[in-house]
């Protein structure tokens, strides 16, 4: 699954997990989605975790993380490597700097499309915002402003419930 | 080499939301604090782990790279991949139990909105290491813009810009 997901793994998962080998319901898949996407780290990673400790327990995931990565970082190697030998080319600059730009523009676009999802309420707003403000202008430390926002926005919740 | 492994474990611990999360952290603490690498290498290892075939934890093995070669790389992955994976086999084993609790539906509610603002902050981090020219951003509101109107491989986005990236290079306007 790893050597064939360019641009993400997202699709191959599906397709694999869902689609051939039947490892997961339609329902299955959206619960783990939606567990990997709230749990830290990178989603898809989880979600193959939380699969293959419920078939095969840790040496599944052993395996499943082992074959995610095998193939994938020795591809990276040799791409990084190739990569420094040519990069003063003035294509492979110009290729480089595009694929940044619209790297960039995905990241973006990602962003907008989930606030239009997600944000549904004025609260909603203010913590995207003081979330945007506190990483993407002050630049401040990650691990104590996520730890702050999540303590304020879970009081703030708890507090509304209450009202 | 401990303290890669201590800032991509601690990093990822908290990113909620994917890699693309800890994008900025990352770039707070490899570019601006230690100075491992500059910007230009952080934008060209944004742009290769887009491209590269395989999770988008590439990028943080790409960086344990650049600061330290192999040992760094393996490094990176491992300490961003394990701590969080982890947490997941934790995390689905006890699922039916902390579902029923109040506080499944607190978190599930609280954390989605941080989520955009980290994404967003991702996407202007990377902006200022990586776009230079008029025609940087032009490409990047493209690409934002059909990426959020079309569902896309973002692989496809990626291929067109640098067709037409090696062709404005070679016209001169980038």
């Amino acid at each position: 699954m790893g050597l064939f997901g360019f641009g993400g793994i997202a699709a191959s998962f599906y397709h694999v997990s869902v689609e051939r080998r039947k490892w997961l319901s339609t329902d299955e898949y959206a619960q783990t989605l939606a567990v990997g996407q709230i749990l830290p780290g990178a989603s898809l990673i989880n979600m193959s975790t939380i699969v293959a400790d419920r078939f095969h327990g840790l040496l599944g995931v052993a395996l499943a993380l082992l074959g995610l990565f095998a193939f994938p970082l020795i591809i990276l190697i040799a791409l990084i490597t190739t990569y420094d030998q040519f990069s003063h080319l003035p294509d492979v600059q110009s290729a480089t700097k595009a694929a940044a730009a619209a790297a960039v523009g995905l990241t973006f676009g990602i962003g907008l499309k989930l606030a239009k999802d997600i944000i549904r309420s004025g609260a909603g707003l203010v913590f995207a915002i003081l979330s945007f403000l506190l990483i993407g202008i002050f630049r401040l430390p990650m691990l104590q402003s996520i730890f702050g926002l999540v303590t304020l926005s879970i009081v703030f919740s708890i507090w509304q419930s209450k009202k | 080499m401990l303290l890669i492994a201590q800032t991509f474990a601690m990093t990822a611990i908290v990113s909620i939301g994917g890699i693309a999360t800890m994008i900025p952290e990352i770039h707070r603490i490899a570019v601006e604090t230690y100075a491992w690498m500059d910007d230009t290498d952080f934008a060209t290892a944004f742009a290769i782990s887009q491209v590269a075939p395989g999770p988008n934890v590439l990028l943080m093995s790409l960086v344990g790279w650049r600061v330290a070669g192999f040992a760094g790389l393996m490094t990176a992955t491992l300490s961003t991949v394990l701590p969080t994976a982890a947490l997941s086999v934790g995390f689905s084993r006890l699922e039916s139990k902390l579902k029923t609790t109040p506080w499944y539906a607190i978190i599930n509610k609280s954390f989605p909105p941080l989520i955009v603002g980290l994404m967003l902050s991702s996407g202007l981090v990377t902006a200022k290491a990586s776009i230079h020219s008029a025609f940087g951003i032009m490409i990047a509101i493209g690409v934002a813009l059909y990426s959020y109107h079309k569902k896309t491989n973002p692989l496809y986005p990626i291929f067109a810009s640098v067709l037409i990236g090696i062709l404005a290079g070679r016209l001169g306007y980038l």
